[in-house]
């Protein structure tokens, strides 16, 4: 079961790792269609530099924000592959411990995402009643319950 | 009903404001209607728990009101499966229990102290009125049709494939988690609509405490996915999607764990991985999405769509690995035979033994839901029609929810909100375009098609057809066709009103505590022999003394006559139910250890031969014989009970091993006696029973009812002088012939069989005439 858990959590939880800084500077180059062309022709280039036209273009184009949530979100990937590590490695015998840990780290993770995804700017047709301060104000509340769960759970 | 269809013509000439009055209005009698028609039962007998799985909720939730919620959640009942007892804060869901210890302390805190009896009697009919409501919120997600949602509450308040669940008396899981479940997917389908995490975190809330009330909150956790997995599929996936399910999922798989009887389930078990997996398949599809909507590059996204492919095979592999390597719990009994129908009568006979896990009749659909059901498929037409991310769901629950309604009675209680739903989605959509008489005046088209049906006669066919054809006006005009299909539709929805009643009033409102018959001048008979026995139990018997009997009865042993018992409804040990059956329908030997070893004081049977009432344990011997048989395959079998043509018969012509079982001798014990000679009739089975009855050596009769529905018998204690029963029993009763045989001097035979011993006497005699 752990590993079962793992294998999907890890799917989700991991590839964020590459994909933060490679999916966010894909916003960009959508918001901006000047850049495409740049990064077609780019692809000439070494991957390296492709890599890093694509971080600089990430560092420009983000919303401070944005890039803030993007560091809390790495920071949970971080800490939820430490305690999935730390569980094999040790294993899990407080296993609702386990759970309860882990599980925070990927609600708060998905939390995290749900609100990205509301407040950018790109999805303000999907989202035509919820304003970001709305949806700040939903992930407190889903936060809140989140950690209420968790802090039960964990005994 | 009759307010609602004139709903429309409010549409035009008054404001807003009288809708809403009118609404309310509407919303207040339907929830008014959905408690009054489940009052039958206490109107006409009195205000009781019926049925056998009540019996223990009312008992958990007295012992919840009387001793607090803590107690209550670590509460280890030591009355019931007695040797063992029962970890019942563990093993029990306690949605229901609290929900009523809630509404107990409420009302005293009004200072309206009502006896929680009369609390969990009337639960069930408050919550269908809020089931009405939570209909009305559903289907006015579907449909922007004004009376789509009051038709759904209305369907939903009097339907009796819902009633049968919840008529008052009815203190079962079902009465409120259909509320929940209704509920549920209204905050589902809002989440999905807005794309908004809080009504996402509202709809784990609930399911929370769905999972919390009722076993069956495995269904949402399948069908969410199965909708999400569907709108995946169909290409619609978008980010409001990805919001509503992973805020669902997080919260709500964290909120079911903290039950203890669910704990690592959802982790663990097969129901559950399809949520996981889909939550799992939405952070990838969310992922590619991302990246998609940014690169331009085809060949970038089918690359990526292949990806998602691969990842979400090789996921998928891994989950049939795992469950076949056993880390991942597989399919749970109750749950696999659902898929493979067969399963359950094979493997393990006590799923197969519950009537109400029996495929559904197709007159059992019309029953109870009388025209609904033929308006059901039309509804679920028109959401393919228009096919809107919430339309995906009712389509998805339709088909979910129909398979397996058909598959087993009692989940026709899950197809009932969806079948109202439907059938008012199709209805309303017939009166929408019925009912409207003022809004085709107003074009001028009209005219033409009025004028051209006046002068029909008169005009060329031709010309009639080109006319039209210049115009094309589709919709129907004709006041007599409207008026007509409005009747038309109107009077099949009295029908469905009176049905309702009828079917609710005559089928669904016995209590089967008290049987109820009428006398030949139509007064009615109560016929009250189980609480008869109960009330015997309760005031002539030990505090602590053990009653077996056949588990069906162990709830309301311990409700009604407060009395330890081995076996009850709980069937979560199997093994200690085949040893009551295997008490039951072995030797009098052979059972008597078994009795000692278990401390049974009592036995308990039901006996319906007299007065012709079928339920009794004659009839649902031979699933005792083979639960046992699982266990003992080498000691009880089967095949002994029938004789040799293969028939299962309890008159002159049953099998010794029959004859011998404990079962046969407790029902039939002394009930020669109560007819003349030879003239003894099992009204059940409707046969003539044997001259001489059996004979009972080692439990003596303690107890029979009226009626003699209900026999109890007390164990023997040992012998005082170390004999074996069938020989002291034969000792008392056989007085005089061993004082013939005394002469002889003292005799060593002792035999344990008392046909044996009757026999041997016999020869003995013999063996002293010629001398």
């Amino acid at each position: 079961m752990a590993p079962k858990k793992n294998a999907a959590a890890a799917a989700s939880v991991a590839s964020p790792t590459p994909q933060t800084t490679n999916s966010t500077t894909t916003i960009l180059s959508s918001s901006t269609p000047i850049k495409i062309p740049s990064k077609s022709s780019s692809q000439n280039q070494s991957p390296q530099q492709v890599a890093l036209g694509i971080w600089q273009n990430y560092l420009d184009k983000t919303p401070q924000r944005t890039k803030l949530i993007d560091v809390f979100m790495s920071f949970l990937v971080v800490v939820g592959v430490l305690q999935f590590v730390y569980c094999i490695l040790a294993g899990n015998y407080p296993f609702n411990a386990f759970l309860s840990g882990f599980s925070a780290t990927v609600g708060q993770f998905v939390l995290t995402a749900s609100l990205r995804i509301q407040t950018n700017a790109e999805n303000k047709a999907e989202f035509s009643s919820v304003s970001p301060e709305r949806a700040f104000a939903d992930y407190v509340f889903g936060s809140l319950i989140l950690h209420f769960f968790c802090v039960n759970f964990i005994n | 009903m009759v307010a609602k269809t004139q709903e429309p013509f409010f549409q035009g000439s008054t404001g807003k404001n009288s809708r809403g009055v009118l609404r309310i209005v509407i919303l207040c009698l339907i929830a008014g209607a959905a408690v009054a028609s489940r009052l039958f039962s206490v109107i006409r007998f009195e205000s009781i728990i019926h049925e056998f799985d009540p019996w223990f909720n009312f008992r958990a939730t007295k012992y919840l009101v009387s001793n607090g919620f803590y107690d209550f959640w670590d509460w280890f009942d030591d009355r019931t499966w007695h040797p063992l007892g029962r970890v019942t804060g563990g093993t029990l869901y306690p949605g229901l229990m609290v929900t009523s210890g809630v509404i107990y302390h409420a009302l005293r805190a009004l200072t309206i102290p009502v006896d929680i009896r009369n609390i969990c009697v009337l639960l069930a009919p408050g919550f269908s009125g809020l089931t009405a409501f939570a209909t009305y919120l559903f289907t006015n997600e579907m449909s922007t049709s004004p009376s789509a949602g009051l038709l759904a509450a209305i369907f939903m308040g009097i339907a009796p494939g819902y009633i049968s669940r919840s008529v008052a008396g009815s203190y079962d899981n079902e009465a409120i988690a259909i509320f929940l479940l209704v509920f549920t997917f209204y905050l589902w389908i809002k989440a999905v609509k807005l794309g908004s995490a809080f009504w996402g975190a509202l709809c784990a809330l609930f399911y929370g405490y769905m999972v919390s009330a009722w076993g069956g909150y495995v269904f949402i956790t399948n069908l969410i996915p199965l909708h999400v997995f569907v709108l995946v599929c169909m290409g619609r996936f978008s980010p409001r999607v990805y919001v509503s399910y992973c805020t669902w999922y997080a919260l709500g798989t964290l909120a079911s764990m903290q039950i203890p009887f669910v704990g690592f389930l959802p982790i663990r078990s097969s129901e559950h991985m399809s949520a996981l997996g889909i939550f799992g398949l939405l952070q990838l599809v969310g992922f590619v999405e991302f990246v998609r909507s940014g690169v331009p590059s085809k060949q970038f996204a089918t690359l990526l769509r292949g990806f998602v492919l691969v990842v979400f095979a090789i996921s998928f592999g891994g989950l049939v690995l795992l469950t076949v390597s056993g880390v991942i719990a597989p399919w749970t009994g109750r749950f696999y035979s659902l898929w493979d129908t067969g399963y359950a009568k094979i493997h393990i006979p006590i799923i197969a033994s519950v009537s109400e896990h029996q495929p559904t009749a197709w007159p059992a659909y019309f029953f109870d839901l009388n025209l609904l059901i033929w308006l059901f498929p039309a509804g679920v037409y028109l959401c393919f029609l228009k096919l809107a991310d919430e339309q995906v769901f009712v389509v998805v629950y339709a088909i979910l929810a129909s398979y397996f309604s058909g598959v087993m009675v009692r989940l026709m209680l899950t197809l009932t909100p969806i079948v109202c739903v439907a059938a008012a989605l199709a209805l309303s959509n017939i009166l929408d375009t019925y009912l409207t008489f003022k809004s085709p005046e107003e074009p001028t088209t009209i005219t033409a098609p009025e004028g051209s049906s006046n002068s029909a006669t008169k005009k060329a066919a031709k010309q009639e057809e080109l006319r039209s054809m210049r115009q094309p006006l589709i919709g129907i005009y004709s006041g007599f066709s409207k008026i007509s299909v409005v009747t038309a539709m109107t009077t099949y929805l009295l029908i469905f009103v009176l049905h309702c009643t009828w079917v609710t009033s005559n089928a669904y409102s016995s209590p089967s505590v008290v049987l109820a018959s009428r006398m030949p001048d139509g007064s009615q008979h109560i016929i009250d022999d189980y609480r008869e026995a109960y009330q015997w139990l309760r005031q002539n018997t030990k505090e602590d003394a053990k009653i077996m009997s056949w588990w069906d009865y162990g709830y309301q042993i311990g409700g009604m006559a407060d009395r330890p018992t081995l076996v009850d409804n709980n069937t979560w040990n199997n093994t200690h139910i085949a040893t009551v059956g295997k008490a039951m329908s072995s030797r009098e030997e052979v059972s008597y250890p078994i009795m000692r070893q278990h401390e049974v004081d009592y036995v308990l049977v039901v006996f319906g031969g007299l007065l012709g009432y079928s339920g009794d344990d004659i009839n649902k011997f031979l699933w005792m014989v083979r639960i046992a048989e699982g266990i003992w395959p080498d000691e009880v079998k089967e095949r002994d009970f029938f004789t040799e043509r293969g028939e299962y018969r309890v008159d002159g012509g049953a099998t010794q091993t029959m004859k011998d079982s404990l079962m046969y001798k407790m029902s039939y014990y002394n009930y020669n006696s109560l007819f003349p000679p030879g003239q003894a009739q099992d009204r059940v089975r409707g046969v003539k029973m044997p001259e001489v009855g059996p004979v009972l050596n080692t439990v003596e009769e303690a107890f029979t009812s009226e009626n003699w529905i209900i026999r109890i018998y007390k164990v023997k204690d040992l012998d005082n002088v170390g004999r074996d029963h069938a020989s002291a029993a034969s000792f008392e009763r056989g007085n005089k012939k061993k004082k013939t045989t005394k002469k002889r001097g003292p005799k060593k035979i002792n035999v344990s069989v008392n046909m044996a011993m009757r026999e041997v006497q016999l020869s003995t005699r013999h063996c002293c005439e010629p001398e």
